[in-house]
Formats: C-alpha cells, structure tokens, sequence
C-alpha cells in the first residue's frame, strides 16, 4: 500500500499510466464517476449561482489568496483564539513531526484505539502506521476509507478515495474481513458497516480527523462530511486531534459563507455537504459531549516552500476534488498512477513542489493542457500556467533531456526565417506523401485537400501512429494558394 | 474592415482549404484581407514545452509581422489563445515588448469569434446553405478566449444543417501538441473516448476548428474504421455561400 502514494524516487508516471489504460475496471469506474460528478458540479454551481458563477469563484480565490498573502498573521490569530478556547495547538514542520506529536498524545494518554475520519494530511504524513507501531488499532470510519484499509489499498482520488473499485469489492472485503454474508446490496453493506464502526466509537480513546477550514477569528476547525463519521469521531472519543495543513485557514466565520457553497458544490454537486462541524474548543463543563482534550496540529509539511509569491496561488486549494473529476487525463489514469497523496491536476503541480520536481518529472508533462481544471476550479487556480512553468523549471534546471533542448532550439531557429519555415514544410510534405504513396492510401484530387495517411512513422512521431494515423500534409500548401491567387 | 490572416502552421501545411475558405468567406462579408508572408509560427509548442526562450523569440517575430494591421484573425482556437492567454506574461521583464506583444493579444480573434463578436454576422441574412448532418468538436483553447457556443449558434443559422450534439463534448481529445507523441497510451485513450461519441452521433460529418484536433481525432478515426468526414466550420459556410 504505502508503495502506491510513497514509490521509489525519482518516480516515474508511464508504466502505471499505461497499465490503467487498459484496465478495464479502471476505465469503467473512473471515467463513469468522475464524467457523472462532473456534469454534477457544473449543474450544481449553475443552478445557484447562474451568471455569477464566475464572481463567486473569484470572491473564493480572493478569500483564499489575501489569508495567504497574510499567513503569518492569521496563523498567529488562530493559535491565539483556539488556545483561548482550550484547544492545544502544535506545529508540525514535516509530516515526521507531526506523526511524533499524535503519537505522544496517544502514548501519554494511553489510547488503545483510535477512529479516524477522513484526512489527506494524514495520509501526506503516513500516520496511521505510526500509530499502529505504538500499539494502537486504527480504524478508517469514512466508508471509503474503511474498505480501502480493509483491503490494503491506497486512496485513488480526493474526495471519492475508492473510486476505483465498486460495489463487488466491498461485498468482498466485508466477507473475507468482517465475515459478512456476501452481498451487493448497498443497503446491506452500509449496515455491516454501521454495525461494525458503532461498535469502535463506543470504545475509541482517540479520534483523529482532519480539518476542511480553520477560522483564524474564533479558533475553529470545521468538517465537512456526508456521512456523520466525522462527528463520531470527533465527539465520541477521550482524545481528539485534528492534522490540518496551515493553507486551510480563513479569516472569519462569514467566509464560510461562500467557502461552504463552492466546496460542497464543487465536490459532489450538493449545495452543502450533509454535516458541516464547527469545533471550537474541548467539552465544556455543562457540556454532556465532546472530548476532553482537543489538539490540533498545524501541518507545514513544505507548504511554506509553495508559499512563494510565484507558486502561493496553488495553496489556494480546498480539495474538493473539481479538478480530478473534470480532468480527461485523470479519468484515463486513475490517482495511482500520480504515485504520490494528490493526484490529478492539482497533484500534478502540487506534487512535484511538495516532493521535489527531480522527483516527479512526469507529472507537469503529462497533460494536455486542456484547461478543464482551471474552468473547474472553485478557487481560480491556474493549472496550466503552472503546469507549464514547472515545465520551464526544468528546462532552466537541466532536468529535461539534451535532446529535447536541442530539438526546441533547432524548431524555434528554423521558425526565426520564412525560408527555414518553408524548406520544413516542403520536407515534412515530401517524405509524409512518399511514405503515403508507397503506403498507398494518397489522394491526388484537390491540392489543397488531397492527403495520404501514415500507419507507421519513425521517431518522435512513432507515439503518434502507435494508437492512431497520421495524415500527411496536403499536396499544395496555404501560401501557395495565396501565391497563386493574389498574384506574386 | 482591414483584416490580416493568422493561418498557422498546421492550417498552412495540413488543411489549407480551411485557410482558403476563410479568406473567401472574410471577403465575402466585406473584408479586405490580408496575408502577410513573413509569418511562421506563434511559439505556442515552446512555449508549452518550458522552452521560453525559443516562444519569446518567436513572440516577437509576430508582434513585428502583424504590427500594420487591425485585426488579426486565425482558424484556430489554439493559436489565438496562446496570444492572447501568454504573450503578455512572456515579457514581464521587458515592457516595449510587453507592449508590443500584448497589443497584438487585444487584436487577434479565433476565426468563429471575430464572425460572431466582431463582425456581429447572422448567417440566415446571407441565404447560407449546407445540407446533411453534422456534429461538433469543440476544441479546448475555445475556453482559453472564453467561447462557449457560438459557434453552434453559427450552425444553427445554417439552412439545412442538421447539428447532432457531441456527448461529452467538453472533453479533451488527447491531442496536446507534443502530449500525443510523449505519452501516446493516454493520449490514445482519450482520443479513443472522442471518437466514440462522435460515432453514436451517426453524424457523417465532424466540424473541427483546430487543425491540431483535427489530426487527432481524424486519425484515430481511421484506425477505428469509423468512416466520417472532417470540415472546419469556414469550408461549410464558404460551400454553404456557394464560395467553393
């Protein structure tokens, strides 16, 4: 499991990318649900917001973007307010950190078993391992979650982690784990699990969750869930700790007000999400719920590398998971294949600058820079700007290959001189026509539409014919018509 | 209206009677076109590629080449909006050519856009005729300078064209400039995913703006054996006015 978000370094995308594409599952599942989730969201935004959706979007990256543009301050306000409120805040620099900090809580507590809801920061820091190896059981509540831990397996999306799997895998897993009777019937299974997961709030000491907004005002984590686990998790239990990552904050409550609206939305296509928790502090004394201790860990984990002027705009994101869902090369490749916690779009860019861009070479490059992300995004990041500038890092860090540098010098020079231009074009016709013509397929009717097409070609284009043809250019060009034409 | 054509290197090599049914129909409508020579190509496979040395340099050659005229217009989606999206932001460190660049970004229009949003056309006052069934591919970098449906709404002020919508028509065909060459297992999926709608569309005829997509999809539709025929939306309204 910890091979498919954590593989060998450097890490390669092409191999598992290539397998996923032809697995037939993959293919079905992913493709499906995120296409459906997709047309979701964009009824969701539209139907609320109409010809504002775009203002609202903007509005949401600014609220965004003016708590990043002040961190420190708000950062600062947050501990402050939370303190106030009873809560022991931690700082994590690196994911290490932070696991040391949960595990010392547990210990010092003397926890047994932990609930645990849903969080890509613990994921990020691989904590669940390393509260295992102090003796205390995990268990995942999401249900998604949970049957991925069952299984062994790894999250494969944001917000949907199981989308790779359907409702047969889960039949088995609780068969072959909770020694369920087998069946497909979602009713059933989410009894199963019910009944199961009860039986772990009711004796967790510790529950972990993550946090979807912190509120710098009043000291606030607030979770957005649709399956009421978060809740458990968070009242139920002794102890509860919540890893969140400093980008999440928000100045004050009203935020909520549209952060709310284009999370859920933007996610699953609701206009809210089914619970939406404000956790201000520990039980209080009249209080008949909630924990006694409440921590929460502020997770940095390399954000404050991001934090630079000219990434700081990917911190933006609140993990709704738009930008997978909208993302044709994601609904083709599945998370996995990122090899890293976030995939898609956004992990594609936030990836290489949390992990290292020698790291993760593959990842900015393979995308076609369709740009469906950024439509999606609720916070405006620009994807495929950053996309493309992490691109021309690498080639100003020499971590793209010579031949890529020497093949873009020649193109770009013989592009400097209208008569470079024209002898390519002339080659380029020449040898696609012979080859056709040999191949047998050319026309030679209209010049300037007659063409031939190739099966098989050599080099750079070989990627090109392995899947598809490639038709050759046709006899007689534009400017040879213009020529022709306007007399020269 | 003075107009200078932006035909770009694909268009100029590959589908040449897209070109030529741009410049018919331009003048048709009024317009004085022109072509001039010089030009090559915007940068845009540089640019994308991180090689930003090599698109700046040929940023500027356009900025020089279309400096004379008003308005420059492209049949391409893709190439406009590469001008229009990153020639500004290419030279943030040299504002003459900043300047220089960016006004060619606030003058340059995809083919369908400047018919619809500057010329402000409505074909059924031309008498366009097109007979048969067609649908349509819109290409990605539409979205880049912000279009959306105009030019289904330019299909639709054709008389006899019948438009078969595309399911899953906001979706990328996988062509992605050099993508399709680096990572050709997923740029083959998802060119494959295209070609399947289009061919539930029963439509004998596919309109694609980008000559980029066009290759792609065409291409795939080939090896798929799905037999279709490919038009931009310029040759069908040119044939449509009789112009060609």
């Amino acid at each position: 499991m910890s091979d498919t978000l954590f593989p060998k370094l450097p890490y390669k995308l092409k191999q598992r990318a290539d397998e996923a594409t032809v697995n037939i599952q993959l293919q079905q599942f992913v493709n499906h649900a995120t296409y459906s989730k997709d047309v979701a969201r964009k009824q969701a935004m539209g139907g609320a917001f109409g010809e504002n959706t775009d203002a609202v979007r903007d509005l949401a990256g600014q609220i965004k973007q003016h708590t990043l543009d002040h961190l420190d301050h708000y950062l600062e306000q947050f501990i402050d307010n939370a303190t106030a409120t009873g809560v022991q805040v931690h700082f994590a620099r690196d994911g290490e950190q932070a696991n040391q900090i949960a595990v010392a809580i547990a210990e010092a507590n003397k926890c047994r078993l932990c609930v645990k809801s849903k969080s890509m920061v613990t994921e990020e820091t691989h904590l669940l391992p390393a509260l295992e190896a102090v003796g205390c059981e995990t268990v995942e509540t999401d249900l998604g979650e949970f049957i991925l831990q069952l299984d062994n397996d790894a999250p494969s999306h944001i917000v949907t982690p199981m989308i790779h799997k359907d409702r047969t895998a889960v039949a088995r897993a609780f068969q072959r784990e909770l020694g369920a009777e087998y069946t497909e019937d979602a009713e059933a299974l989410a009894q199963i699990a019910r009944k199961h997961l009860r039986e772990k709030y009711r004796k967790a000491d510790l529950g972990i969750s993550g946090g979807n907004f912190l509120v710098a005002e009043t000291g606030s984590v607030v979770l957005c869930t649709n399956e009421g686990n978060g809740r458990f998790c968070t009242t139920a239990p002794r102890i509860h700790v919540a890893f969140v990552g400093i980008e999440k904050l928000v100045p004050r409550l009203e935020h909520l007000g549209v952060m709310l609206k284009v999370l859920a939305r933007s996610s699953t296509g609701q206009p809210l999400t089914c619970y939406t928790h404000t956790i201000t502090g520990p039980k209080r004394e009249h209080e008949h719920d909630g924990p006694e201790e409440v921590h929460v860990v502020l997770v940095d984990n390399g954000r404050t590398d991001v934090l630079h002027e000219d990434t700081r705009e990917m911190l933006r994101c609140i993990r709704c998971g738009a930008c997978l869902n909208s993302c044709p090369v994601y609904r083709k490749i599945g998370g996995h294949s990122y090899g890293a916690v976030y995939s898609g779009p956004i992990g594609a860019i936030l990836t290489p600058m949390l992990k290292g861009l020698e790291n993760y070479t593959d990842l900015p490059h393979a995308s076609s820079l369709c740009g469906a992300c950024y439509e999606a995004c609720p916070v405006k990041i620009n994807i495929p700007k950053y996309l493309i500038q992490l691109r021309r890092d690498m080639v100003q860090n020499h971590l793209s290959g010579t031949g890529d540098r020497v093949t873009m010098r020649l193109w770009g020079e013989s592009l400097q001189h209208e008569w470079s231009y024209r002898i390519g074009g002339w080659m380029q016709k020449t040898f696609a026509r012979m080859q056709a013509k040999f191949g047998g397929t050319l026309e030679t009717d209209d010049p300037y539409a007659s063409r031939g097409w190739l099966t098989w070609a050599p080099g750079p284009v070989k990627g090109w014919t392995q899947e598809r043809d490639m038709p050759t250019p046709t006899a007689k060009s534009f400017r040879h018509w213009w020529r022709k034409e306007h007399g020269r | 209206m003075k107009v200078a054509l932006f035909i770009t290197c694909l268009t100029d090599t590959f589908y040449p009677r897209t070109g030529i049914a741009v410049v018919k129909v331009l003048e048709k409508l009024g317009c004085e076109v022109a072509f001039p020579e010089a030009q090559t190509c915007c940068g845009q496979p540089m640019w994308n590629n991180g090689h930003h040395h090599e698109a700046r340099e040929l940023a500027k050659r356009m900025a020089e080449v279309f400096e004379p005229y008003d308005h420059v217009v492209t049949p391409s989606g893709s190439c406009a909006a590469m001008i229009r999206d990153y020639y500004g932001e290419m030279f943030e460190d040299e504002p003459a050519w900043r300047k220089r660049a960016t006004a060619l970004s606030d003058k340059t229009f995809e083919f369908v856009e400047f018919l619809v949003n500057v010329l402000d056309v409505d074909l059924r006052k031309h008498g366009v005729k097109w007979d048969g069934q067609a649908t349509y591919h819109y290409s990605c970098h539409l979205r880049g300078i912000g279009i959306t449906d105009e030019a289904v709404r330019v299909m639709k002020q054709i008389e006899g064209l019948e438009y078969k919508p595309l399911e899953k028509a906001e979706q990328c065909c996988g062509f992605g400039g050099t993508f399709a060459m680096k990572y050709p297992q997923i740029s083959g999926t998802m060119v494959r995913d295209k070609v399947s709608c289009i061919k539930a569309t029963q439509a004998p005829t596919v309109i694609s703006n980008d000559a980029g997509c066009t290759m792609n999809i065409s291409g795939s539709c080939r090896r798929e054996k799905v037999d279709v025929n490919f038009k931009s939306l310029a040759e069908i309204i040119a044939e449509g006015m009789g112009l060609m």
